[in-house]
């Protein structure tokens, strides 16, 4: 089996006096879509910030993150992305004020040759709205524009949160078609709540309950489970336009940690 | 008719001094969230320096291209000032919000009894070019010449940070910074070189007023700096943080206000209808005329 990409090891994170996170640990595969799920305020979106040293100060992070060989805890937010960790936020944060032409050419880099004709190719619409101002951009084209400021530039891991929120159906199988292309080429751990979304996307799945790793193992292995996806995530995969067949009675290979016991225990 | 245009012109020329002030003020608490009140020794800093150079550096003189001199002297003493207190005493200090306001005002008065303990107390007479002394009939009105090389001054200063914003790489990163800070860093921009940058914009645009504020009021005193920072953070927050066009337009309003308030009023009344805007801006549209977007 081929190194990960990126390896995160008894992660903790505490903000403000709550443990955010309690020792979590995982690894993104270097290829595909490794989606991380979990309830509301488990901690996904405190898991990638963490990563990409995004912490707020009043924040405490302890554990191990490494991309490759690379430690990242101790490295400053510029310097990671730098180094190749890309990094779309969740409610995409374009910079409402500036148009669409000022937020790509932001994320230029010195030294390097911006990739438009590839950030273009995925999203020709783009091209077409450069001179308008991002705040007057429909949700779908931000979230385009959001992507593409990251694309303009080699990755060696793209962290991507909650693509799909808020936006309409049409809109978030585009969403979902251009992550897939992107896939292809650069590995993408991916927070997402919407299983439709998951299934087409990802291969690897972590699961976070109440801070903790609760499951990790094949997703499309994952989402066959209904019992268990109901426990885990709140939702059952048959909610999600999952069809039903014989995979339901499938016993998924991943493995199921102390966490997830606990969880459906309290349920 | 004559008295309004001079009480219009002069409002202006005290709006030009304010907006000088808050310019750099509203970029710094817009970008790096400091509220820095050390910024009037930056002012201070400007006009001593001018003085001094004016008396005492070799080609700098009361007037003539020796004038230019002293002011570029003072500029650059400002700016080298600011860039010290951002990346010493304040770097440390990001979203420290506390230990930032002890800090600058600690240094505020520190550097006000440096000053009065080298040169005193009290004001002198600042060295001006002679013309700064005589006025200008416009439409009948007798405007001092040192009213109209401020607001001339400030409409340079306001045009040149505009351009800087709309079409450098810097200013850039400052709209956007202004905007979501975080954001910027995460497409891996070293945002602290551009809270460096702000700070010496800041500390340059303040003191160029303390140089030509001096000139406008023929005396330098230790006080000065401290006095118009109160007007200047009022401007700011009538402006919205951030926008320096929305200073621009608040520095405009106070100083008029202010001006023909003292006069068809009592005098002092000026000052209270200024801080009486200052609550209707803030009841009525707290975020300030321009928000918190950088406008270019």
């Amino acid at each position: 089996m081929s190194e990960p990409v990126l390896t995160v090891e008894d992660l903790s994170v505490r903000i403000a006096g709550l443990h955010i996170l309690q020792g979590v640990s995982f690894t993104v595969a270097p290829t595909g879509v490794t989606v991380l799920l979990g309830r509301n305020g488990v901690g996904k979106t405190t898991t990638l910030r963490a990563v990409v040293g995004l912490t707020p100060r009043n924040g405490e992070v302890r554990g191990t993150v490494r991309m490759g060989a690379q430690s990242l805890l101790s490295q400053r937010t510029h310097r990671l992305v730098r180094g190749g960790l890309g990094y779309v936020p969740e409610d995409r944060c374009v910079f409402a004020g500036l148009t669409v032409a000022e937020n790509l050419r932001l994320a230029e880099r010195r030294g390097t040759t911006p990739a438009y004709d590839r950030v273009f190719a995925l999203f020709p619409e783009l091209d077409r709205r450069s001179r308008q101002r991002a705040g007057s951009l429909s949700g779908g084209q931000q979230q385009m524009l959001a992507i593409g400021r990251v694309l303009l530039n080699d990755n060696r891991l793209l962290l991507v949160d909650e693509p799909t929120k808020g936006l309409a159906p049409k809109v978030v199988t585009e969403v979902a078609e251009v992550l897939e292309r992107v896939a292809e080429s650069v590995p993408v751990l991916l927070v997402e709540q919407n299983l439709a979304v998951v299934r087409r996307l990802a291969r690897d799945a972590v699961v976070l309950a109440a801070g903790r790793v609760a499951w990790t193992g094949d997703a499309q292995e994952l989402l066959l489970e209904t019992a268990l996806t109901r426990s885990l995530l709140g939702v059952g995969s048959a909610e999600s336009h999952q069809p039903a067949g014989p995979g339901a009675d499938h016993q998924p290979a991943g493995q199921r940690t102390a966490a997830a016991s606990a969880l459906e225990d309290g349920s | 008719m004559d008295a309004i245009i001079l009480l219009t012109l002069t409002g202006l020329g005290l709006a030009a001094l304010y907006f000088l002030v808050a310019s750099g003020l509203s970029l710094v608490f817009g970008l790096a969230d400091v509220l820095n009140f050390a910024h009037g020794l930056f002012l201070g800093v400007g006009a001593y320096a001018t003085w001094w150079a004016a008396g005492n550096l070799p080609g700098a003189g009361p007037d003539g291209l020796g004038f230019v001199v002293a002011v570029a002297f003072g500029v650059a003493a400002g700016t080298l000032m600011a860039v010290l207190v951002e990346l010493v005493l304040i770097r440390p200090l990001y979203s420290r919000t506390i230990e930032q306001v002890l800090v600058t005002v600690g240094l505020s008065l520190a550097g006000v009894a440096l000053l009065q303990a080298t040169w005193g107390a009290d004001a002198r007479p600042f060295p001006r070019p002679a013309w700064t002394r005589e006025v200008t009939s416009i439409f009948g009105a007798q405007v001092p010449n040192g009213g109209l090389l401020l607001i001339v001054a400030a409409t340079l200063v306001l045009g040149a940070i505009l351009a800087f914003l709309r079409w450098t790489r810097y200013g850039l990163i400052i709209r956007a910074g202004v905007e979501n800070r975080e954001m910027v860093t995460a497409l891996g921009i070293d945002v602290r070189k551009a809270f460096t940058l702000v700070f010496a914009i800041g500390g340059a645009a303040a003191a160029l007023a303390g140089a030509l504020g001096s000139v406008y009021f023929g005396t330098v005193s230790p006080q000065q700096g401290g006095s118009l920072l109160i007007f200047a953070f009022i401007v700011v927050v009538i402006g919205g943080m951030g926008s320096v066009v929305g200073s621009a337009y608040a520095a405009v309003a106070v100083g008029l206000l202010q001006q023909f308030v003292n006069y068809y009023g009592t005098s002092g009344l000026g000052d209270i209808c200024v801080v009486a805007l200052l609550a209707v801006v803030l009841l009525l549209r707290p975020q300030g005329i321009a928000g918190k977007a950088v406008t270019a």
